[in-house]
């Protein structure tokens, strides 16, 4: 700034604000990151008005007893939902299976055995885990697990069937869940372990009987959001469960099905040229809907473990 | 008369006999570890062992030619193409609008109802599941702005995945901003420095390592992702894109490597399983490789304040 004789004081308020040209820039600037801001919250209303839109449309054009149908069939205009909710609630059960123990121990060795140079392998190998596409694993659930485990647990198994497509989901979920409680489990105070080995206790019992109680609310999250996930995987199932076109309603994991996100992959890849008002075309929102609805009902009830485990310490 | 003081030393204070229990306890922590590796390594093994067969039998004509119903024939060029084109289209809308929604919530924003509520909509939005916003793109960029888009193009598939990655742009990104430390800020507004030449010459700079990693795991999120890209009009099946140039390409029909996958790993002919294998190595060289940068990005520049 140069002072002369007629400009203010340089030390004066007014000389400290600096020239307009700089603090219009200033002003641009905030705007417009203010409007990218903004960006995310229009993202927010597209979807649910998108989703409430096509779903309002296919409520008006069905009736009740096409709902209540014995199978997905949405080209047959039969739309059993019921096949599609047990589809997703049997993948997710067995997916949960597999990922919640394997995520926990880890998360416990994670956080209460391994020095930092185990961590450093560790977590990297979980990271590649997470980064697998989820057609990968799909393909891979058809061609190695369904093969490999699932007939050598059930010979009668079909080919295709929810269970293999159930493991595949729980394999991608592993990391998620291992991730938010190890971090909940490293919250706990060190304070906490000290007094348990101090009383004696060996490193099993402060993990199991200090840590994970302390970390409870955080690994309740993990599970919760590991199911949120679980339920809106898509390409696993669409490649390993089978049922293009349709499903048969079925409570056996060893047959072939569809889960809601399944149902929504099988539907699209038919719908090149149906776009309109066609009921199967609309059945593809009100399914979005009701998985949006499921999957932020679960995470707002995760998020409210999570935040429960930075309250507490 | 002697009393007989019990001494109590390191030893005495061990229990008797090993510890069966604890013992126990590590092996089966081991064996969930040795299960994910095991995993990962199983599925990668199958995957090349029976993909690279193919790929090396077929040479540099699977990258280059394009799909087609014959397994003999069929290639992965056109799903490249489009899998380059999706990673263009994310850096260009994603990565801007994430890293300026990031430097707004951390530097800019006022602690009031509006920025808490776009907060907590971000975290929503990172937990909607990838196959709604398929329907996003379906309804808004496909139909919707169908004038604008043309349509099932690549146009709308890439806005689909950028709209799809933004949220973990933003939340990557403003973690690496809130890591800069409070006194680098001070130190510069101290001196003068106005806030957008704080977070320009001092902010962004020391949380570039960190936002660079976080866009590009986002990238390697948005190149695997095949269900949105289904739903917003990605081709299953066979397609000729002729000569037509790169900008008629964009404006035309389109597949990605991930959807090339599911569409090869659907059909019923034995050999067209061996094609889908030596397609998901070309997949997972591309989205591990960004993942893998990712990752020793961060570990090369992992600083503690």
């Amino acid at each position: 700034m140069q002072p002369t004789a007629s400009a203010p004081s340089a030390f004066s308020p007014a000389g400290l604000r600096g020239s307009p040209a700089r603090r219009r820039r200033e002003q641009i600037v905030k705007v417009v990151f203010l409007a990218a801001a903004l960006v995310s919250i229009l993202i927010s209303v597209l979807i649910v008005w998108s989703l409430v839109g096509g779903a309002v449309g296919f409520l008006q054009n069905v009736v009740f007893a096409q709902l209540a149908e014995n199978g997905w069939y949405p080209r047959r205009d039969e739309f059993g939902l019921l096949t599609l909710i047990v589809g997703s609630l049997l993948v997710t059960g067995i997916a949960l299976v597999v990922a919640v123990p394997v995520g926990l121990l880890t998360a416990i060795y994670l956080a209460e055995y391994a020095n930092s140079r185990a961590r450093k392998i560790i977590k990297p190998v979980l990271e590649i885990l997470a980064g697998v596409p989820s057609v990968v694993l799909g393909f891979f659930a058809l061609t190695w697990i369904s093969p490999v485990i699932v007939q050598r647990l059930n010979p009668s198994s079909s080919d295709f069937n929810l269970a293999a497509a159930g493991i595949g989901v729980g394999i991608l979920t592993i990391p998620l869940i291992a991730s938010i409680s190890e971090d909940s489990m490293r919250a706990v105070p060190r304070s906490l372990r000290e007094a348990s080995y101090g009383l004696g206790a060996r490193r099993i019992t402060t993990s199991l009987r200090i840590v994970v109680p302390a970390a409870l609310s955080g690994i309740v999250a993990a599970i919760i959001l590991g199911v949120s996930r679980a339920i809106g995987e898509t390409m696993v199932v669409a490649v390993a469960s089978g049922g293009s076109g349709g499903a048969q309603f079925t409570a056996d994991p060893f047959q072939p099905g569809q889960t809601i996100t399944a149902a929504m992959a099988s539907l699209a890849t038919g719908t090149d040229q149906v776009v309109g008002s066609d009921a199967a075309f609309q059945s593809l929102f009100f399914l979005g809907l009701m998985l949006f609805v499921v999957t932020f009902a679960l995470n707002q009830f995760g998020d409210y473990f999570v935040r429960r485990t930075r309250l507490q310490y | 008369m002697n009393v007989a003081v019990p001494a109590v030393g390191p030893t005495e204070l061990r229990r008797s006999g090993t510890d069966w229990r604890g013992f126990a306890f590590h092996a089966i922590l081991l064996l969930a570890l040795l299960f994910s590796l095991l995993i990962l390594f199983t599925l990668i093994g199958d995957l090349v062992s029976r993909g690279l067969p193919t790929l090396l039998e077929r040479g540099p004509t699977f990258l280059t030619s394009p799909t087609s119903s014959q397994a003999a024939r069929a290639g992965v060029s056109q799903g490249i193409f489009g899998t380059v084109l999706m990673a263009v289209f994310v850096a260009l809308f994603a990565f801007p609008i994430g890293i300026m929604t990031a430097i707004y919530l951390e530097e800019y924003a006022p602690d009031n109802r509006l920025t808490r509520f776009i907060n907590v909509n971000i975290r929503n939005l990172a937990g909607v599941p990838s196959v709604v916003y398929g329907l996003l793109g379906l309804s808004i960029f496909v139909i919707g702005l169908a004038p604008l888009t043309g349509g099932r193009t690549m146009i709308a598939g890439g806005i689909t995945l950028a709209v799809l990655v933004l949220p973990i742009v933003i939340i990557t990104s403003s973690e690496a901003i809130r890591a800069v430390p409070r006194a680098l800020r001070e130190a510069g507004y101290g001196v003068g420095a106005s806030r957008w030449e704080v977070t320009r010459l001092l902010v962004l700079p020391a949380a570039a390592p960190g936002i660079l990693t976080g866009t590009v795991l986002s990238l390697s999120r948005a190149l695997g992702e095949t269900a949105p890209l289904i739903l917003a009009g990605a081709v299953l099946g066979g397609f000729s894109s002729g000569n037509k140039s790169v900008l008629e390409q964009i404006f035309g029909r389109y597949t990605v490597l991930p959807v090339t996958v599911f569409d090869w790993a659907r059909k019923p002919q034995a050999d067209f399983r061996e094609l889908t294998a030596a397609a998901i190595v070309v997949l997972l060289a591309v989205t591990l490789l960004a993942n893998a940068i990712a990752i020793i990005l961060r570990s090369r520049t992992e600083r503690t304040w």
